[in-house]
């Protein structure tokens, strides 16, 4: 069978490119391994009556000119914002983020009187570094060393974007990309608790501590979201992020897409230096003479791709690229809703993401934890109960808790992630939890676990790293994933990345779909058709 | 002195309490009221776009009772109804609603609203403007009593995904075969009520109306009964977001009375406003008739269109240009539609712009950044409404969505 582009895996970004490749008028099919599509996007019912989040769990920065263009709310997809979050702390305190300013205000000021003003400092100085990098998510990454015109131009609106912050802004952006974001929140803020809240996003994902360098920028990647140009916000997608690949899914079927399910990529089919196609483990064969690869760069490359087919200094920056999975997850169906005794009864922020920590120290010990392979003894937790606001996960009344886990090592000091240590694993997370909602643990009906070992089995993601790879400077921009191949494109001809292993990177976003989509295209002679969203 | 001069009580300044307003009070966080036909209404409780959201992803609460409202019973009922809109009242079965318009002698709109068969030889009307003289000139001569029910009736709407579920927890069967504009009257904490699967948000949705006596234990059991569905009481502000993807339009916002006019050159006809689908000739006279036959053979002269803008900053207020330059057009309601993604409006536009002409139209938008104003024009696309579309509004028996 021949098709003009074949993408490979369908997670949202290989959806994202195969989308816009097919609106295009390209006679494309997608292959998933899995039966299901969705990758890291992906909602499963394993207990009756309860829809998960398997993997990702909350929406903020999926690309609304993707969502406009790719026409998703028409196809079913529909993301509703929540609004704040708390951290609890073992004294019977807690911090209250809120998106009311007001409210906001007032919690900072309980917690610490300096807080309130302090925050608002913190705040725009993140502000304005998110201004700064935005617009240079839906853009390819320049490639400094090419003498090509569209290279230089896009060298030049960097170059001019950061020249015209001017010198102490430009000396603030260089700290902010490398410092660690223990450091960072020094600048701004008293209160530990307030402190230890906001480090939160500087570390998800990442093996690194909050006292690492480069933790800053991870918590920018997590601002740069948005829900209906509220800066910063997250939301949930109505039925589970699932709801975001299938309406892909779907959008791209309208267009002509051919998705086929339940046998992945044994190779890539390679003749004199150029892609012809893909076989498949079931003995299958497709071509195409475009094919273009969402999965990370070392299964692509590494595992589905002959050695010989690829420079050796291109091999060698894929394998120093840096995965270490460092979280785990637990979806756990409850028969109510748990109880937390420090909140007062009703407490909206109930609604929003809970955390339980006292401060830094505690986080930097989970990390250590990690380096030394284990799990952390009193692991951060991203723990929410979307049922609060979405009626269709759960029976009415009863609930689901999305609990997102981090540190967690890849490989365990004490063995493989079997299932003694993955029910360890899980017992210190509940136990954690039930220090602060007592009644947490009865509720339990079902749970599913997911160690960073089982998240790289099921969806394919190397060492379970939710990223595809660690989102540090060194691994950025014009670096993501080798350098001289941040372009989308790969050393053998034809065969193109689009997963968040090339810029802008991880976190259900898109943005390296459309970006890989507007490459394919431009080789090809055509334009990617953003619509109404350009 | 004459025992007759006495006191007489002084008609009151500004808003009055509506049926609901303990209720909403007690949630309205902000104090943000607003004068709605002289009640006070909810603008905003605690935060629109969270109140917008729970119209689209749970159920919602918005108190109606301000609406202007009439009764029309007699022999002659269906006769004056039939003689005043523009559809044929005829078709409309009792127990069924329907979106009607009606217009003055020269075929321009009166007012748009909703109206209920109850029975054989009654009917109510719902509408924004008071229309009670108007439909006693209509009836002049007719066997038919008109009524103003203003006040003799309250009513919310109960709007969202969610709200067919909810009024299942209430052991509301009656809602498993009502379609979209049945009426059923059914009872709910043992009160009377007049149930309706309408609503101004385009989602799946009824409205509840009964006597103002009865008002409070009604509205306490349907919030109760959605505590486990997410419901929440919402104001004005999500409730526009929500009627403007829902391709509805507001009188005085996107078209003015033909009976408020100052500027004879503001009535508009149905042709214009895009709600010829409203307009039937196939029945005998009725108010307008005869100029909407003509106006139903020349070109409109000027049209309201739905049109989508490029990026993502709603089109408040903008004027629209041909090619940049030349003035045709301005824009009535935005909206920046958090449900569908996309920069959504109406606008006004002089023919042949919107009609044969469509393309090279943009608006020119004004933001203020940090005191400073920047001017954009941006692309216009005319587009159909409603702008949100989704089938759980008419999926019957309605789905727990």
């Amino acid at each position: 069978m021949k098709y003009d582009a074949i993408i490979v895996g369908a997670g949202h970004n290989g959806l994202t490119t195969a989308g816009f490749l097919a609106r295009a008028g390209l006679k494309t099919l997608v292959i998933e391994k899995n039966d299901y599509v969705g990758g890291a996007a992906v909602s499963r019912e394993l207990q009756p009556g309860w829809t998960y989040s398997n993997c990702s769990y909350v929406c903020s920065l999926l690309r609304p000119e993707i969502i406009r263009a790719l026409e998703l709310p028409k196809y079913g997809l529909q993301v509703i914002p929540y609004e704040s979050g708390a951290t609890f702390d073992s004294k019977g305190n807690y911090f209250n983020y809120s998106s009311d300013h007001d409210a906001l205000r007032r919690e900072l000021i309980r917690n610490n009187p300096e807080d309130a003003d302090g925050y608002e400092r913190y705040a725009r100085a993140v502000m304005r570094q998110c201004k700064f990098i935005k617009p240079l998510l839906m853009r390819t990454a320049p490639d400094p060393t090419s003498f090509n015109p569209r290279d230089i131009s896009e060298l030049l609106y960097i170059g001019k974007r950061f020249y015209d912050l001017g010198e102490r802004e430009m000396a603030e952006t260089v700290r902010f990309w490398t410092m660690s974001i223990a450091e960072f929140l020094d600048q701004y803020i008293k209160s530990d608790l307030v402190k230890v809240h906001l480090a939160g996003s500087g570390i998800i994902g990442t093996g690194l501590g909050p006292y690492s360098p480069g933790t800053a920028y991870v918590l920018l990647h997590h601002y740069m979201g948005e829900v209906d140009g509220s800066i910063g916000a997250w939301g949930f997608s109505r039925g589970g992020m699932g709801s975001i690949t299938k309406a892909m899914a779907l959008s791209f079927q309208d267009a002509g897409g051919e998705i086929r399910t339940g046998s992945g990529i044994d190779q890539f089919i390679v003749k004199n230096g150029r892609v012809v196609g893909v076989a498949l483990e079931n003995g299958d064969e497709f071509y195409a003479d475009t094919v273009v690869s969402g999965m990370d760069v070392r299964r692509t490359f590494i595992e589905h791709t002959e050695q010989k087919e690829l420079p050796e200094d291109f091999v060698k920056g894929v394998k120093r690229y840096r995965f270490r999975g460092s979280s785990g997850k637990l979806n756990i169906a409850l028969d109510g809703m748990p109880t937390f005794p420090a909140a007062p009864k009703d407490a909206r922020f109930l609604k929003g993401d809970l955390h339980f920590l006292d401060g830094m120290e505690e986080l930097e010990r989970a990390y250590d934890d990690w380096k030394e392979g284990r799990w952390s003894a009193s692991p951060y937790v991203d723990f929410l109960i979307p049922t609060q606001i979405d009626p269709t996960m759960a029976p009415p009344g009863k609930h689901y808790a999305t609990i997102f886990v981090q540190y967690a090592p890849y490989e365990l000091a004490n063995g493989t992630w079997d299932d003694a240590n993955r029910e360890a694993f899980a017992k210190t997370v509940i136990d954690k939890i039930s220090r602060h909602s007592p009644d947490f643990k009865n509720l339990i009906v079902h749970k599913e676990v997911r160690s960073p070992a089982d998240i790289e089995r099921e969806v394919g993601l190397t060492e379970g790293n939710i990223f595809q790879g660690e989102l540090t400077f060194d691994q950025l921009l014009f670096n993501r994933p080798v350098p001289g191949y941040a372009q989308y494109r790969s050393p053998i001809k034809g065969l193109y990345m689009c997963g968040s292993s090339s810029h802008p990177g991880g976190g259900v976003m898109g943005a390296p779909g459309a970006n890989a989509a507007r490459e394919v295209l431009l080789d090809l002679g055509k334009k990617i058709d953003l619509g109404a969203a350009a | 002195m004459n025992k007759a001069l006495t006191p007489r009580p002084q008609m009151p300044m500004g808003a009055l309490p509506a049926p609901f307003h303990d209720r909403i009070a007690a949630e309205n966080v902000q104090h943000s009221w607003m004068n709605w036909n002289g009640y006070a209404s909810p603008g905003v409780l605690d935060t629109a776009e969270f109140e917008y959201f729970a119209i689209r992803n749970q159920s919602t609460l918005f108190d109606i009772s301000p609406m202007c409202k009439f009764r029309i019973k007699g022999p002659d009922a269906e006769a004056v109804m039939n003689r005043m809109v523009t559809r044929d009242v005829r078709r409309q079965k009792p127990g069924r609603v329907s979106y009607v318009i009606w217009c003055d002698e020269d075929g321009n709109v009166v007012d748009d609203g909703t109206l209920f068969r109850r029975s054989e030889d009654e009917f109510l009307l719902f509408c924004q403007e008071p229309q009670l003289l108007w439909i006693k000139d209509i009836a002049w001569g007719f066997d038919v009593e008109v009524t103003e029910a203003t006040h003799d009736l309250a009513g919310f709407a109960f709007q969202g995904p969610t709200t067919a579920a909810t009024l299942r927890d209430l052991k509301i069967k009656e809602i498993e075969t009502m379609r979209p504009f049945d009426i059923r009257d059914i009872k709910i904490a043992g009160k009377k009520v007049m149930i309706s699967r309408t609503g101004f948000t385009g989602d799946l949705g009824y409205e509840l109306v009964m006597a103002p006596k009865d008002a409070l234990a009604v509205w306490d059991a349907v919030y109760a009964a959605g505590q486990l569905r997410g419901v929440r009481i919402i104001g004005y502000e999500a409730l526009e977001m929500a009627r403007i993807e829902a391709g509805f339009l507001l009188p005085r916002v996107d078209f003015i009375s033909s009976q408020t006019n100052l500027r004879v050159n503001r009535a508009r006809n149905p042709f214009e406003i895009g709600l010829d689908w409203l307009v039937t000739f196939d029945k005998p006279h009725y108010n307008g008739k005869r100029a909407l036959q003509r106006l139903a053979g020349v070109a409109p002269k000027r049209k309201l269109v739905a049109i989508e803008v490029s990026k993502d900053k709603a089109a408040h207020h903008a004027l629209v240009y041909h090619r940049k330059t030349r003035e045709v057009g301005f824009v009535t309601s935005a909206l920046w539609s958090a449900t569908t993604k996309r920069n959504i409006a109406y606008a006004w536009l002089e023919a042949p712009f919107g009609q044969e002409v469509k393309d090279d139209l943009w608006v020119e938008i004004y933001l203020q950044r940090e005191i400073e104003w920047q001017r954009r024009m941006e692309r216009v696309m005319i587009v159909e409404r409603p702008f949100f579309v989704h089938p759980r509004r008419t999926v019957t028996p309605p789905l727990n969505f």
